[in-house]
């Protein structure tokens, strides 16, 4: 039977669940899931931004279906039924970049269908959404998707300000400081860039938050 | 393009891993220990190796646009490749389920060896971004098969060489906070810097 609870939308628990993994349960540099496409499309930030928005609705929208069908998914086919629902999700994300926004699709080209094999999806699935309420299950698909979308901006603007001096597809690195002989840092928009940045950004958040292997 | 110059591009100039990022969870994740990456290793050249030509059957038989004339010349406006995902993924993970039963009755050896990684391939998304790539760059049949062979290899090469640093890095002092996938990560992407000298080789 549904339980008549009168816990406020955004109680004590509930802005923990959001606010936890953007901060100090991030997904990306604690949990270490999603790193792929973390990586492939953050060589500049307009990609970088889609790709985020892209999977914050489909983390919060396959979070709170699985939420809602969690009583009836038998346990020993739930991994098939959880692809389903991811994949039709970014079926839907997928044709509606290809309709509203085709350049950038273009460029974020299979990392868009990635997002159903990106282990945030299914671990969040997997971790809360089989065993909450539909409510604190977009709470937390909320706060893991923005977790992420932040470590893929940050990565994405030092890639791009250091790799073309830009931001956002914008000159931001003014001509005058090339002439003085500066070179822009190709390495940053090759694959060694993305990982060394990742990697120096995790030392950082890790030394701030005191969080150790 | 030669089937040679295909497979040695995509197992050395266009590593999956180290040029495209795929596979990158269990790759940190399980390069902990030898045994292991070389198991994974093996199952991923496995299942790549299988998956490729059979999602490349059913693109081109299936859900390519005009691709059901088989059946019936009324069928030539239908495409059905917005459903390509959840295909290709149901393709994986039931190639995964099969090869597991297939593997258990056959060679039980191989199984004790192999078994517990199966079922983690399913979500290692090298698999898909091979048959994904396969479609992006509209590969034959035959390139198909010798590129998921191939980008399977060039995983398994990579996360066996990871699997051996960090045996080394084990013993050795890295400052705290970096410990553990800090360092992993940066070791990566100069592992992926040594790679990038084979771009440029023609064959």
């Amino acid at each position: 039977m549904i339980s008549q609870d009168n816990e406020p939308l955004l109680s004590g628990k509930n802005k923990k669940i959001l606010t936890d993994p953007a901060g100090i349960n991030n997904p990306i540099t604690i949990q270490v899931l999603g790193i792929c496409s973390a990586l492939a499309v953050t060589s500049q930030m307009i990609p970088s931004l889609v790709m985020g928005i892209g999977v914050i609705v489909v983390v919060c929208a396959s979070n709170v279906i699985i939420s809602l069908m969690r009583n009836h998914i038998p346990n020993k086919i739930r991994i098939i039924v959880e692809m389903t629902v991811v994949a039709t999700m970014v079926i839907v994300v997928d044709q509606f970049l290809k309709a509203f926004a085709y350049d950038v699709s273009k460029q974020l080209s299979i990392f868009v269908g990635l997002i159903i094999t990106n282990c945030i999806v299914l671990g969040r699935l997997e971790a809360f959404a089989l065993t909450n309420k539909p409510w604190p299950s977009f709470l937390d698909g909320l706060g893991n998707g923005i977790g992420y979308a932040m470590i893929l901006l940050i990565v994405g603007f030092f890639r791009e300000v250091l790799g073309s001096g830009k931001m956002f597809g914008m000159q931001i690195i003014p001509q005058a400081v090339y002439d003085a002989g500066y070179v822009n840092n190709g390495l940053m928009v090759l694959a060694p860039g993305a990982f060394i940045i990742l990697g120096l950004i995790i030392w950082v958040q890790r030394s701030i938050t005191g969080y150790r292997e | 393009m030669g089937l040679l110059s295909l497979g040695i591009e995509s197992i050395f100039i266009n590593n999956i891993l180290l040029a495209y990022f795929l596979g990158m969870c269990s790759f940190l994740a399980l390069s902990k220990k030898m045994t292991t990456s070389i198991g994974l290793g093996v199952a991923v050249i496995f299942v790549s190796t299988i998956t490729a030509p059979v999602n490349w059957l059913i693109y081109e038989y299936i859900l390519k646009k005009g691709a059901l004339v088989w059946v019936s010349e009324s069928f030539i406006d239908i495409d059905l490749t917005f459903v390509t995902y959840i295909f290709f993924i149901a393709v994986i993970a039931a190639m995964v389920q099969l090869l597991e039963m297939a593997i258990e009755k056959f060679s039980p050896p191989l199984y004790m060896a192999l078994g517990i990684f199966l079922p983690l391939i399913t979500v290692n998304c090298s698999i898909l971004g091979i048959s994904l790539f396969m479609i992006e760059r509209e590969y034959s049949l035959v390139q198909s098969t010798v590129f998921g062979f191939s980008g399977g290899i060039g995983w398994a090469l990579a996360i066996v060489m990871m699997a051996a640093i960090r045996k080394k890095i084990a013993s050795s002092n890295v400052i705290p906070a970096l410990r553990g996938l800090g360092i992993t990560m940066i070791i990566t992407g100069l592992m992926a810097m040594a790679f990038m000298i084979f771009s440029g080789i023609q064959l």
